[in-house]
């Protein structure tokens, strides 16, 4: 299908974007990479009445490393994102995680912030974000402010910011150096949405034990989760297969996830037990060669 | 009331002024306005890759982009890929190999691979496999079209020597 009629107007610079978007929202959108956005207008399931382009908005393309952490403006595209020699070193977890988020002519086009934005739960930004306590810089007529990753995410599609607020900037704190991480995912073909996605971070203590571990999944809720219980199982305990086998059944259990047409609730509890697990290994295989 | 733009778009190297409506389609452009068609619309939501096209140097799909934001762009589609009169030689290969069967994934796919081979130009089977997934073919189940890809890697290598 096509989409409805609209009005466009370009923005070259963030004060304009954001003026435009205070003076029409809410009939009024913000448009990104619009790899999502787009779809949605083609299928008329979206009608903005207006749309802002943000697409010559370079001062929201960069990938800088500011004190411990990688600041990333909401307009870089996920390709330059994922080819990002700061990215890699400091976030290689995003890096990765990146390589699943859809395909390379879907990655030349869409952007971090607007995957972020955007909010679908079987996205895997949002869960990477999730899993690394990411901050959220939003820009409205009010100023700036900075939203918790833990804090953004609302519902499908739905996050904490407001109509007339801009996502401007991402921070991923750094991993702690010595930490182990590992982004695994189940998808129908390589680039699809998530069946099950997990990123997991683990870090070790002197004697050996989990000094740290956070784990985050995609495709099992109306947002991306935090498995909090899995992640309780896990630390201060010493690593075995037998105790990342038993954090994903945990993982399984505290997920509430839905079925669809892509795969069973019962299917998504089996399938994030075994990629929580092999996530957590795969993790502290990285945590001990870091050492 | 529809609004309408004034843009300039160069592609396959001819330069295009064109007016367009905001909300019309950088395939439908392509094909509507300028007549080539060799860019194919398929499920129009960016799951099929048939309208990938290059967008200043980058694999995008066309169906979503709008053409207004193309404006000041450098396009290539599916007919600049051969140069007087000579196939490239992915299209070749695609011809020897039976790459294609129907016809419609085909500028898609070539373009991707274009793209890929650039980046890649020794590949093994699993990144072509990756580098492909996001074009659906309907006829050929891949084989022949990832064995069209190794082969126009192999001719493009023996040519570059």
């Amino acid at each position: 299908m096509k989409p409805a009629a609209f009005t466009y107007v370009a923005a070259s610079t963030l004060d304009q974007a954001v003026s435009l978007l205070a003076q029409h929202a809410p009939e009024g959108k913000p448009l990104a990479g619009g790899q999502s956005l787009i779809p949605m207008m083609n299928f008329r399931l979206a009608q903005p009445r207006y749309l802002i382009d943000l697409n010559r908005v370079s001062e929201l393309m960069y990938v800088r490393e500011v004190d411990a952490m990688v600041a990333i403006g909401a307009m870089t595209r996920q390709s330059e994102a994922q080819r990002s020699e700061v990215v890699s070193r400091l976030v290689p977890i995003l890096s990765e995680a990146l390589r699943w988020t859809g395909h390379a002519a879907i990655r030349h086009r869409g952007t971090v912030g607007g995957s972020l934005a955007h909010a679908d739960p079987a996205a895997e930004l949002p869960a990477v974000a999730l899993a690394l306590g990411a901050e959220l810089v939003a820009q409205g007529p009010a100023g700036r402010r900075v939203i918790p990753a833990e804090e953004f995410f609302l519902g499908p599609l739905s996050t904490a910011l407001g109509p007339d607020e801009l996502l401007v900037e991402v921070r991923f704190p750094a991993l702690p150096s010595g930490a182990g991480w590992a982004f695994l995912e189940l998808s129908r073909r390589h680039g699809d949405f998530a069946i099950v996605g997990v990123a997991a971070v683990l870090a070790l203590s002197g004697d050996g034990r989990v000094d740290q571990v956070s784990l985050a999944l995609c495709g099992v809720g109306p947002t991306p989760v935090r498995a909090h219980r899995a992640e309780a199982a896990v630390l201060g305990v010493e690593p075995s297969e037998g105790v990342f086998r038993e954090a994903g059944e945990i993982a399984a259990q505290e997920i509430d996830p839905d079925s669809d047409l892509h795969a069973s609730a019962a299917y998504r509890r089996r399938v994030a037990a075994v990629l929580v697990r092999r996530a957590l290994v795969e993790a502290h295989r990285r945590a001990r060669e870091g050492r | 009331m529809a609004d309408r733009h004034a843009i300039n778009v160069t592609v396959n190297g001819v330069r295009y002024e064109a007016t367009v409506e905001s909300r019309l389609l950088l395939a439908d452009f392509l094909r509507d306005q300028l007549g080539l068609v060799g860019t194919h619309l398929g499920c129009e939501h960016g799951v099929c890759g048939a309208c990938t096209v290059i967008l200043d140097g980058r694999t995008v799909r066309s169906c979503l982009v709008f053409a207004v934001q193309a404006d000041g762009a450098d396009i290539m589609t599916v007919e600049g890929l051969s140069r007087d009169g000579q196939l490239h030689p992915l299209q070749e290969a695609f011809r020897d190999k039976q790459g294609v069967q129907c016809g419609f994934c085909t500028p898609g796919m070539l373009l991707c691979a274009y793209e890929f081979l650039q980046e890649h130009p020794q590949p093994s089977e699993e990144a072509i496999r990756e580098a492909i997934a996001g074009n659906l073919c309907r006829c050929t189940g891949y084989q022949f079209i990832v064995e069209a890809i190794q082969e126009a890697a192999a001719r493009m290598a023996v040519a570059s020597r």
